[in-house]
């Protein structure tokens, strides 16, 4: 595995601007990504990791998105800087994403071969009868027999569906695939067959990725890498060994509290307690203190900054800055 | 049981409430929306004049006295609309054309609440072959363009106020059966109904009770912009002579009458025309506004 | 597909049966004796009694109404009570002129309300997209015949540019055409921008933008197939409307087509002709609606897969 950097994401905004105020959903968060690497991006919803997906891709709607700050750096490229047609050419093609909901992802009317075929025709310098035969080929790919290649979505299963859009994303052999909870909405059986499958098609083609889950057990199967959001921000970033062995924030801390472990004896899960703040409305200071165990009065003061505690292990909490007196230990 | 019951009265207290603040919110929306507003306002100043037309002009001094030395006058101070091939003053028919209009509008709309909500109701309710009787002979209606229907039903009746509400109420009778039936069908099986049986309510009292208040929001759009289409039909209607006779005066009756004078006398076709349109407008505005205002998602 | 085409075409059947039982119906409660009005007010009594027996008019309702779908399946719907000529050839002979002006103000509607409903959804709120909604908020509050009549106080009255009656030439047919148009490109534009803008969040678009589909493809090829499925039947139903609407513009552009001859019928109370009249144009209205669920079919693979099974 070769470690060049591929992706670097630095102090990246993204508000949506509405009538009723402005949902402030992503706030400077950074993300770096080396070719191969798997990033898995966790949170809970509404924590801006469709929003962090969509900003890359630079799909936001606009209006009411907007990206207010930031730079995304794709091979060494701004993605904020280049024009739309440019940035076109690098959809679906180099950057390519896997959204959540197989049932809506695909168009009705058009078939499943043509819709895989749309992508390879834009972006390889085939006609239309040769991008349809590479078509089925992505399909047998991903457990689909070539045969069905003119039938319509609506006469798949999710799962199956879920395999179109993966062969659709994978078909120009991209160098990021961002895959956007693309197991949430299906059984719990095809989960682990699409997950496979997405792992496999990883490794064969030294696709990086970068998983959006709010499940850590996907994300220990699957990952290098993972990234913890809590309101718009990026509050733990660190190797799936480092977090996995040692989570330092305490929200991390509580998302693994939620889980049931069961090779420990515990009485009952320990939930994190109170909602997400209101997005139009987020908490001054850390965002997460109203509901943090450990919290003073500074924390709704002081905004913590990333404190990089180990190699790679970087924590924004105001305990790494030594500003509150506490030991946060699972 | 006893505390089933318990539950049962409250989930119905508790839709009943939140019915309420229902609306309290679409009229929250629907003031939000300008358009509508701007529709709701022409609307007020219609029924206004409509309901004090008398004050403003006299019917039988006025609106019907012939005046053959001024007849198709031009718009002056003295006829601000001009004056028709009787010479009646254009302006002061138009204000009780309003009324005429109105009345024919709301009333048709009326008997195609009540005869459609009623069928729709009784096929959603009760289902099986009766609501599929009562939707096959909808769907046959619904086969003829209403327009036709209606010329039809005044044509055998023979013309007269009267007929000719009959006649466009019947026309658009299935529409209303049919979104009555499909608001019944998806309330039918919901929990607060069920409560509502449970506590014993007789099937007469869970349809005018609960089923009806549920149903109201569509049928209100629909009945809003049922008006305006009911007022274009009275229009046609007795733009083609089977409406309301003279010398009562009717917006397309009166436009009709300037037809043979389009070439020397533009104003006895013209404003008649533009009431009906401002009329139709003020009611789509409101039945729009009406429908995003009760269906947010249709709104950004 | 073709069995699915068969079995619409049986359902027409009872739906016909049904209309033209409702028609006859309605015109039944016409007052007066038909005998009476074809001979005269002044017809000797026995004359009148000899035609009533004839017509078969003392007859039972139900026998009178099935006497009148036999011959009408014949193709005979009697004789006009003031021209004395056969009512159907009368209608046949009209038919294709109400036809051509329906087809024509259809054809403007989609050449207008399709793309424009397309501009407005895809610059939705921009100037563009006011003016379009604010002209479809008039167009469909217009009454058609009033606007028929503007339009010939500008452009033959007025401009003396085309001609306002009959149907002489291919210019005839603009004015009337647009009268008839109007209404139903308004309501063709809205019933456009509304579907396109509901297509255009869906999460396929997404998925297509995220493919690298330009913005053009994106509207002209994913959304506008999705967008255009209910507008068809919007168009269908309209299309019927526009046969019961020529009613009244041929009568504003004394248009040699069913329409007049129906309403001269009424004024004559001629009704073999009103009831021959109504039930054409509702069987035409029917056939319509059928075509446009064919067209569905084909256009959405779902409905389709649904019927062919």
């Amino acid at each position: 595995m070769s470690k060049k950097e591929l992706l670097k994401i630095e102090d990246l905004s993204i508000y949506y601007i509405t009538e009723d105020g402005t949902v402030k959903a992503v706030n400077g968060i950074d993300i770096k990504l080396n070719k191969g690497e798997t990033l898995g991006l966790v949170g809970e919803t509404g924590a801006g990791k469709t929003t962090t997906a969509l900003g890359i891709m630079r799909l936001i709607p606009n209006p009411p998105g907007k990206i207010m700050s930031g730079k995304i750096e794709f091979e060494g490229k701004d993605l904020l800087n280049i024009p739309e047609e440019e940035m076109r050419m690098i959809r679906g093609n180099k950057i390519s994403m896997i959204f959540q909901d197989p049932m809506t992802s695909l168009n009705p009317v058009m078939t499943v071969g043509e819709q895989i075929a749309e992508v390879i025709e834009i972006h390889q310098d085939l006609n239309k009868q040769e991008a349809m035969k590479k078509a089925e080929e992505m399909l047998e790919l991903v457990g689909i027999p070539a045969a069905r290649v003119n039938d319509y979505p609506h006469q798949f299963s999710g799962g199956m569906k879920q395999r179109v859009v993966i062969a659709i994303s994978l078909a120009c052999n991209p160098q990021l695939l961002i895959a956007d909870e693309p197991t949430t909405a299906l059984d719990v059986t095809i989960q682990a067959q699409v997950l496979d499958l997405m792992n496999n098609l990883k490794e064969e083609f030294n696709t990086a990725m970068i998983l959006i889950t709010h499940d850590l057990g996907v994300v220990s199967e699957v990952c290098d890498k993972v990234a913890i959001m809590y309101a718009g921000e990026i509050v733990e970033a660190a190797s799936l060994k480092q977090l996995f062995e040692n989570p330092r924030h305490p929200y991390t801390l509580g998302l693994f509290g939620s889980i049931p472990n069961l090779d420990e004896e515990v009485d009952r899960l320990k939930p994190i307690t109170g909602l997400m703040p209101d997005p139009t409305n987020l908490p001054t200071g850390c965002k997460f203190h109203p509901r943090c165990p450990y919290g003073t009065d500074i924390c709704a003061k002081q905004e913590p900054k990333a404190i990089e505690i180990e190699d790679g292990h970087k924590v924004k909490c105001l305990i790494y800055e030594g500003l509150v007196d506490a030991e946060v230990k699972r | 049981m006893t505390s089933n019951v318990a539950k049962g009265t409250m989930t119905v207290e508790k839709k009943k409430n939140k019915k309420r603040s229902q609306w309290a919110e679409v009229w929250r929306r629907l003031k939000k929306n300008k358009m509508a507003m701007l529709g709701l306002a022409i609307l007020t100043i219609l029924v206004l004049t409509a309901i004090f037309a008398d004050f403003i002009a006299d019917y039988d001094n006025v609106v019907i006295k012939q005046d053959l030395v001024n007849k198709l006058q031009g718009p002056s101070a003295e006829h601000p609309f001009g004056t028709d091939e009787f010479g009646r003053d254009i302006f002061a028919r138009m204000i009780h054309g309003a009324r005429v209009s109105l009345r024919v509008g709301i009333l048709a709309v009326g008997i195609s609440i009540i005869i459609g909500g009623t069928l729709g109701a009784i096929a959603g309710y009760y289902g099986g072959k009766l609501d599929n009787v009562i939707m096959r002979v909808m769907d046959i209606f619904l086969a003829i363009p209403s327009i036709l229907l209606a010329i039809a039903i005044v044509s055998a009746l023979g013309p007269s106020l009267m007929n000719l509400m009959i006649a466009i109420g019947i026309s658009s009778v299935p529409s209303y059966a049919r979104i009555v039936r499909s608001s019944v069908l998806s309330i039918r099986d919901q929990e607060f109904i069920e409560a509502a049986k449970a506590i014993g309510a007789n099937d007469l009292r869970i349809i005018l009770k609960h089923i009806i208040p549920n149903a109201l929001a569509p049928v209100i759009v629909q009945g809003t912009l049922g008006v305006a289409g009911a007022i274009l039909s009275t229009a046609g209607l007795s733009f083609i002579g089977l409406g309301i006779q003279p010398p009562a005066p009717e917006w397309g009756a009166m436009l009709a009458t300037g037809r043979p004078y389009l070439r020397y006398a533009w104003h006895v076709t013209t404003f008649p025309g533009l009431a009906i349109m401002i009329t139709i407008l003020a009611l789509n505005l409101v039945g729009d506004g009406l429908r995003d205002a009760l269906d947010p998602r249709l709104k950004q | 597909m073709h069995k699915y085409i068969f079995r619409r075409l049986l359902l027409l059947i009872p739906v016909l049966l049904g209309v033209t039982f409702i028609v006859f119906t309605i015109m039944s409660f016409t007052p007066g004796d038909p005998a009476q009005l074809m001979l005269g007010e002044s017809a000797p009594p026995e004359a009148v009694e000899q035609l009533r027996a004839e017509m078969g008019l003392d007859d039972p309702f139900i026998v009178q109404y099935l006497r009148f779908v036999g011959n009408a399946i014949k193709g005979d719907f009697g004789r006009s009570y003031t021209t004395k000529r056969e009512v159907f050839s009368e209608i046949f002979a009209r038919f294709p002129n109400t036809l051509i002006l329906a087809a024509v103000g259809v054809a403007i509607a989609v050449a207008i309300g399709i793309p424009v409903g397309i501009i407005s959804a895809t610059r939705q709120y921009s100037l563009i997209d006011s003016i379009s909604m604010i002209g479809a908020l008039l167009g469909v509050s217009m009454p058609n015949f009033w606007l028929g009549l503007m339009l010939i106080l500008v452009f033959s009255v007025g401009l003396g540019w085309l001609p306002f009656a009959g149907f002489e030439s291919a210019k005839s047919i603009i004015l009337p055409a647009i009268t008839l148009g109007t209404g139903a490109a308004a309501i063709i534009t809205r019933m456009t921008r509304s579907s396109m803008l509901e297509v255009i969040r869906q999460d396929y678009i997404r998925t297509a933008r995220a493919k690298g589909v330009s913005e053009k493809k994106v509207v002209n090829k994913h959304a506008l197939k999705n967008a255009l499925i209910p507008v068809i039947t919007v168009v269908g139903l309209q299309f019927g409307y526009l046969l019961g609407g020529a009613v009244l513009t041929e009568t504003v552009f004394s248009w040699p087509g069913v329409g007049r001859l129906l309403v001269e019928a009424i004024r004559q109370k001629d009704t073999p002709t009103v009831l021959a009249s109504v039930v054409f144009m509702a069987t035409t209205f029917s056939f319509v609606n059928l075509l446009v669920d064919i067209l569905y079919a084909y256009v959405d693979p779902r409905i389709k897969s649904q019927y062919s099974k």
